[in-house]
């Protein structure tokens, strides 16, 4: 799981020897070509296609103009599924990305007790979302759940029936079950500082709090970009863990637009809307992917280790 | 839905399923080359069908005494997950691969296929073979029948919805089964002092909470307000009854008439029902098929005599009348236009011999807890364990002046989806009744 730039001494490298050596290579990017393509554009394009179209996924694919971009737009059911996809990207981006700050550089060290926690830390990303969910519903069930086995009233909330705090709920699984992976990246992204910094800063009389706010946080920049656009990018397509643990209800709070997509398309038959709010999806992922990548500034070839 | 134990007979029959399953995938891979082989895989006809006992068994068992009977004309069978059923019948129909036989809920969904030219019109075969239809009940018929001409054998069993009641709750409480609907919002302060819940619903799946509406615009502004929704007739939902009818759901829900955090009770895990049969809950509105599932997982609850159970009774000054009932009027069965003329003939084939013979019908009473869609079964249900419920379901199907089909099968799926929507919303007091008539009245005969 690296996810730093490549080391600066091969930079100018790269550079310098752009004609041969990149032409020699260039075929490999190939079966990763074909298989994006495939999978990632024709897919893409189909959708875009379809958006354009009145089809109920059984019979006849009638060209239908812009009619499905009209009723997706002008139905004020797009607009509440896209305030609640970007609260729940909000919420759980400023929730997981201290969390797992915090623990990637509390198991960066090398300690062997955190080795132990690392590995339990870990252990909610290797259960399936559908479980997951399935065990909180039943967790968090009024009157079945937790609170009302232990008696304790404080515990026994309509957690997944009042809007709020469905949402609530649901930004805390989501939490939970991903902090553990960016965790892992930070980790990574932390081993790779080099002590030498460190050992200066120490030189120097800078204290943890320092070193970490100086150093730690400065140089996990591109990590911090990464995780973020991953967290971002996924909580767009967000679905499973929603769809099984409040599927978008109670009412409407918690539907997202991946889950809108799902239900025009597959339960409602209306495969030239769902098409439709699929593109604006891929649309307005790629738009926060640029516009995280803007955010970390420079080129990707800038250095990570400025001042090394 | 897996929550019965696994019987020795079930456990048998599974075998020798296992067993079947590899002859016919022996016999299908024998190649286009492989006809001489006594079956013949041209005249082999697909059928799919849904997991979950007791139905589960009952439907295989079927499908194997048929082609015991009819070596030459064999039906290859495959169950599905409810759920992933419903997925996978829609991209196979549409992508021109669904199987021989359509196994399904009928109404809306139906319309569908049929729009599309997907299924066979069966309504000639029937004229031809009158003592197949004249078995069946007259009312099953409603939900295959799109534009005049029927597109789907119907099969199976009749599932009304039933108010049931936890009589030892009442008991306690000093109460009576209610009357009317008012004697029912009477009892609501009379349980929610004593801390049960009035009427265990499960408000996480949508269309628990539509058996609601349905019941109640029915009592309040008889069959007909629907009817003309389904009808497609402009602006249907806008029958003062409708009002009427979501007034009173929304002045039920700020009532506290469905008990604690109904809305994040689910019915995928029965939890309604485990509400009513622990005396959590004193009533519930729900399907016939609770019946069993409550008789499994529910101790001596029913065994001992403590559920009860009515039609939904009716509403002072109301239009409908209370033999009226909801539910589905039986399963469907249509042929994939798709399918070769001989495995078309197979599939009628099972029809006239296979479909609801003695045998499975005495299984779907005696295994199912269910009333089968067929006439004249009296003497069988009167001799079951179960007598007295069975007999319930049978009067109240055979009596019902109108047995309308539950909404969301009714609907297309589109104007299903958008009902199942508002309904939610309904219950959470995110859209106002004069809203939700309006949303309503967007896709009607969508």
């Amino acid at each position: 799981m690296t996810v730093l730039a490549p080391p600066p001494t091969r930079v100018p490298e790269r550079s310098t020897s752009a004609g041969g050596r990149s032409k020699s290579v260039s075929w490999m990017v190939l079966p990763a070509l074909a298989v994006f393509v495939a999978f990632g554009i024709v897919p893409l394009l189909g959708a875009l296609g379809l958006s354009f179209t009145q089809w109920d996924g059984i019979g006849q694919i009638n060209p239908a103009g812009l009619d499905s971009w009209k009723a997706v737009l002008t139905e004020p059911g797009l607009l509440h599924a896209l305030w609640v996809t970007f609260l729940v990207m909000a919420l759980s981006w400023v929730f997981q990305t201290p969390m797992s700050l915090l623990i990637g550089v509390f198991l960066a060290a090398h300690k062997r007790y955190r080795g132990l926690l690392a590995v339990l830390y870990f252990i909610p990303l290797l259960l399936s979302s559908t479980a997951i969910a399935i065990t909180y519903s039943a967790l968090l069930n009024p009157n079945f759940g937790l609170g009302a086995g232990l008696g304790v009233e404080l515990l026994n909330q309509d957690w997944l029936g009042q809007g709020n705090l469905a949402l609530g709920v649901l930004i805390f699984v989501v939490s939970w079950q991903f902090i553990p992976f960016h965790s892992l990246i930070y980790q990574g992204g932390v081993r790779q500082i080099p002590t030498s910094l460190y050992e200066a800063a120490e030189i120097d009389g800078a204290g943890k709090i320092r070193t970490f706010f100086s150093i730690t946080l400065p140089q996990l920049k591109y990590t911090i970009i990464t995780s973020s656009t991953l967290m971002v990018v996924g909580s767009l397509t967000f679905f499973d863990l929603i769809f099984v643990l409040t599927a978008g209800g109670p009412g409407d709070s918690t539907q997202v637009l991946a889950l809108e997509m799902y239900q025009l398309g597959f339960k409602a038959n209306l495969m030239g809307p769902a098409s439709a709010i699929a593109v604006i999806l891929v649309l307005v992922g790629l738009g926060l992917a640029l516009l995280l990548r803007r955010l970390g500034g420079g080129s990707e070839a800038d250095s990570q280790l400025e001042g090394v | 839905m897996e929550r019965s134990p696994i019987s020795r007979r079930t456990f048998l029959s599974l075998t020798a399923a296992a067993g079947a399953g590899a002859a016919l995938t022996a016999c299908g891979s024998s190649g286009p080359g492989g006809g001489s082989s006594g079956g013949g895989a041209a005249n082999t006809a697909s059928y799919w069908f849904l997991t979950g006992q007791p139905g589960e068994g009952i439907r295989q068992a079927a499908a194997e005494r048929f082609n015991k009977a009819n070596p030459n004309n064999k039906l290859q069978f495959t169950a599905f997950e409810n759920d992933a059923y419903k997925q996978k019948i829609k991209t196979a129909i549409g992508a021109g691969q669904a199987p021989t036989l359509i196994w399904g809920w009928g109404g809306g969904g139906l319309k569908s296929y049929v729009d599309a030219g997907q299924v066979e019109d069966l309504t000639g075969w029937f004229g031809e073979n009158a003592a197949v239809k004249d078995k069946l009940f007259p009312s099953s018929f409603g939900p295959a029948t799109v534009g005049g001409k029927i597109y789907a054998m119907p099969c199976e069993t009749v599932q009304p919805i039933v108010l049931y009641y936890n009589k030892k709750v009442f008991e306690q409480a000093g109460a009576q089964p209610p009357q009317s609907f008012e004697d029912m919002m009477a009892l609501v302060p009379k349980f929610k002092g004593k801390g049960i819940a009035p009427f265990s619903l499960a408000g996480k799946a949508r269309w628990t909470n539509m058996m609601w509406l349905e019941f109640l615009l029915d009592r309040i502004g008889g069959a007909s307000v629907f009817q003309a929704v389904f009808d497609g007739q402009k602006d249907a939902w806008s029958d003062p009854a409708v009002l009427d009818m979501l007034t009173k759901i929304q002045t039920m829900v700020k009532d506290g008439a469905f008990g604690k955090g109904f809305s994040s009770v689910d019915a995928a895990n029965n939890a309604d029902q485990a509400l009513l049969y622990t005396g959590k809950a004193a009533m519930m509105l729900h399907g016939g098929w609770t019946y069993g599932s409550m008789k499994n997982d529910g101790g001596d609850f029913v065994s001992g005599g403590n559920l009860g159970w009515m039609n939904f009774p009716p509403v002072a000054g109301g239009k409908g009348d209370p033999s009226d009932t909801v539910g589905n009027p039986g399963q469907y069965l249509a042929i994939s236009a798709k399918a070769t003329a001989e495995q078309k003939e197979t599939a009628k084939k099972f029809f006239t011999t296979g479909v609801l013979d003695a045998d499975e019908t005495k299984a779907w009473i005696n295994d199912g807890g269910s009333v089968p869609v067929v006439k004249g079964t009296e003497s069988v249900l009167a001799a079951s364990p179960d007598a007295a419920f069975l007999k319930f379901v049978y009067d109240t199907s055979v009596n019902a002046k109108t047995f309308a089909q539950s909404w969301d099968q009714a609907l297309s799926p589109t104007a299903a989806e958008t009902l199942l929507d508002n309904i939610a919303k309904l219950f959470q007091n995110q859209v106002s009744p004069q809203q939700w008539v309006t949303n309503m009245n967007q896709v009607i005969g969508k």
